[in-house]
């Protein structure tokens, strides 16, 4: 086994991981939020991945529409499910939310085969972002480079808008404590709104990425994903937004790896590898990497 | 400044508040005391509008202008001049001191809001110390100042105090109060609940007693404090001339 091989796989986990934590980071907000398990968050990204389709290969607009689109189409989606399923039952039980959004789901998937047809269809981006590029002696497509830098500019201004946003505290805020945060007059519906916007924003976005690397689409898509982010979500520490990020790239990173270092024939393992991975983390850090436990909230 | 007008409150299945009529002037200290489950925060709660009442009325006037407080989003009362300090300081823990503050100052979009800032830093000096370090790991103490603090950043007429005395050491309980007439010298109305009603009147202007959700004793803070069954019930002492 050579530097480079070695070099080429963790690259690869390193494009797999940026996809993740695109998904993980938006899903953990979401929980961290409204302590919602949001499974119809890989299904927003199967939406995005259909609109880049319909703006790319059907209407031929040029790429950066695309972007501005599944940004766009993405963070109303999540609005609009929340503004629709969550939203009324807000003071119910958690796990009526968890129940919900797996029906969420199931439905996204359904209409997305009744309207759309199950059948997978070709995803072809410009051929330029499929050009094999030498980087470090290791091959890149201008895609994926794009997905590196995208997710880190990505990541560097959601870090920015929490951090140093009034917005972005307040949705901190409201996260830690609801009661508070409607004394400060805060409006809860409107910041948790503001999570959901960014969090389908990003898998909006995160659904072009990862048809251009699939090359096809179908309405069942965001399954993968969307359970790829769950599982680097809680690794990472459900509702901390670094956590899910570390948790992406480790996930991304022990994939290629589990893949790339085995015999071929370990291969279709991949997923129960990732449980594995998943199960044994939980053993050692119940929270995750970065979770906080909830009884020092005193 | 406050009106409440026979305001009845319902929590789930159960009254709270019955016809519960309460005043507070411009200026004023108004102490609001009872035991626990007498319906003390039911009451602050209602004028923030997190509790929505069946009955009664609530309005909040001053400057000539009256805002009727039960037709008002709890983000629009806190715009006009209410704040609310809560009950435990429900401080965000995760979040640092400054941004606590921060927060404190949501709706605000005037330019006065860093100046505030420092004017809190010179009012309550442990939290410019510690303006970078996380509210959870704030003690007790230092959590209740954070949570006063926060409240006055919204700059209110207004300051509804529910319980700030609770679970803190002695020392800390009068500093606090020392704070709550800085606070009243700064020209902010304040409505304070307490279990401690000795502190509490010993400070406020005027009082009123709570009962399973019925006001049952009101009066100067002075005379209440005289008052035989407020003493029997509250204070802790003997009925008066039975010795003590």
């Amino acid at each position: 086994m050579t530097g480079g091989y070695l070099l080429q796989q963790m690259i690869n986990g390193l494009v797999l991981g940026s996809v993740y934590a695109l998904v993980a980071v938006g899903f953990s907000m979401i929980y961290g939020i409204v302590r919602l398990i949001n499974f119809a968050h890989g299904d927003v990204l199967m939406v995005g991945a259909f609109s880049a389709f319909a703006i790319l290969l059907v209407f031929g607009f040029p790429l950066w529409a695309a972007v501005l689109a599944v940004l766009t189409i993405g963070a109303i989606l999540a609005m609009l499910i929340d503004f629709i399923a969550f939203r009324p039952q807000r003071s119910a039980p958690q796990v009526n939310g968890f129940i919900t959004s797996l029906g969420v789901s199931i439905l996204m998937q359904n209409l997305g085969i009744l309207l759309l047809s199950g059948q997978p269809r070709p995803f072809n981006l410009p051929g330029w972002m499929r050009t094999n590029l030498d980087v470090l002696g290791a091959r890149m497509t201008v895609l994926e480079i794009v997905t590196v830098a995208v997710t880190l500019l990505v990541l560097l201004g959601l870090t920015y808008f929490v951090r140093g946003t009034r917005m972005g505290i307040a949705m901190r805020a409201t996260a830690e404590n609801p009661l508070a945060a409607r004394l400060m007059g805060i409006r809860v519906n409107k910041a948790i709104a503001t999570a959901f916007a960014l969090g389908g924003a990003l898998a909006g976005l995160a659904g072009l990425l990862w048809a251009g690397r699939a090359g096809q689409i179908d309405p069942l898509m965001g399954f993968v994903p969307g359970l790829k982010a769950f599982v680097a979500a809680v690794i990472g520490g459900v509702g901390s937004l670094v956590g899910a990020v570390l948790g992406g790239y480790l996930l991304g990173f022990a994939e290629v790896l589990f893949v790339g270092l085995l015999p071929p024939s370990f291969g279709s393992y991949r997923d129960a590898f990732v449980f594995g991975l998943l199960i044994l983390i939980l053993l050692v850090l119940p929270n995750g990497l970065m979770g906080r436990s909830t009884e020092e909230r005193a | 400044m406050l009106t409440l007008d026979g305001l009845d409150v319902w929590r789930g299945p159960s009254q709270v508040l019955h016809n519960l009529d309460l005043e507070v002037k411009a200026g004023e200290i108004v102490a609001l005391l009872g035991a626990n489950g007498a319906g003390k925060t039911s009451t602050l709660l209602t004028i923030s509008g997190l509790l929505r009442p069946r009955g009664g009325r609530a309005v909040l006037s001053m400057d000539g202008r009256e805002h009727d407080l039960l037709r008002l989003a709890p983000d629009r009362i806190v715009a006009a001049g209410v704040a609310h300090c809560p009950e435990g300081r429900q401080v965000f823990a995760g979040l640092s001191v400054a941004e606590n503050l921060r927060m404190g100052a949501f709706l605000r979009r005037d330019g006065e809001v860093a100046s505030d800032l420092a004017e809190m830093g010179d009012l309550f000096p442990i939290l410019r110390e510690r303006a970078g370090g996380l509210a959870g790991q704030l003690s007790g103490g230092e959590q209740m100042m954070l949570a006063i603090a926060r409240a006055l950043m919204s700059r209110p007429r207004l300051l509804l105090l529910d319980e700030p005395s609770l679970g803190l050491a002695p020392q800390m309980v009068d500093r606090i109060f020392d704070v709550i007439e800085t606070i009243r010298g700064r020209g902010t109305t304040v409505l304070l609940v307490e279990q401690n009603a000795g502190m509490a009147l010993e400070i406020a202007d005027r009082a009123y007693v709570l009962e399973n959700g019925r006001i049952t004793l009101s009066g100067l803070a002075a005379e209440l404090a005289e008052d035989a069954r407020l003493q029997e019930a509250y204070l802790g002492l003997a009925p008066a001339g039975e010795g003590a």
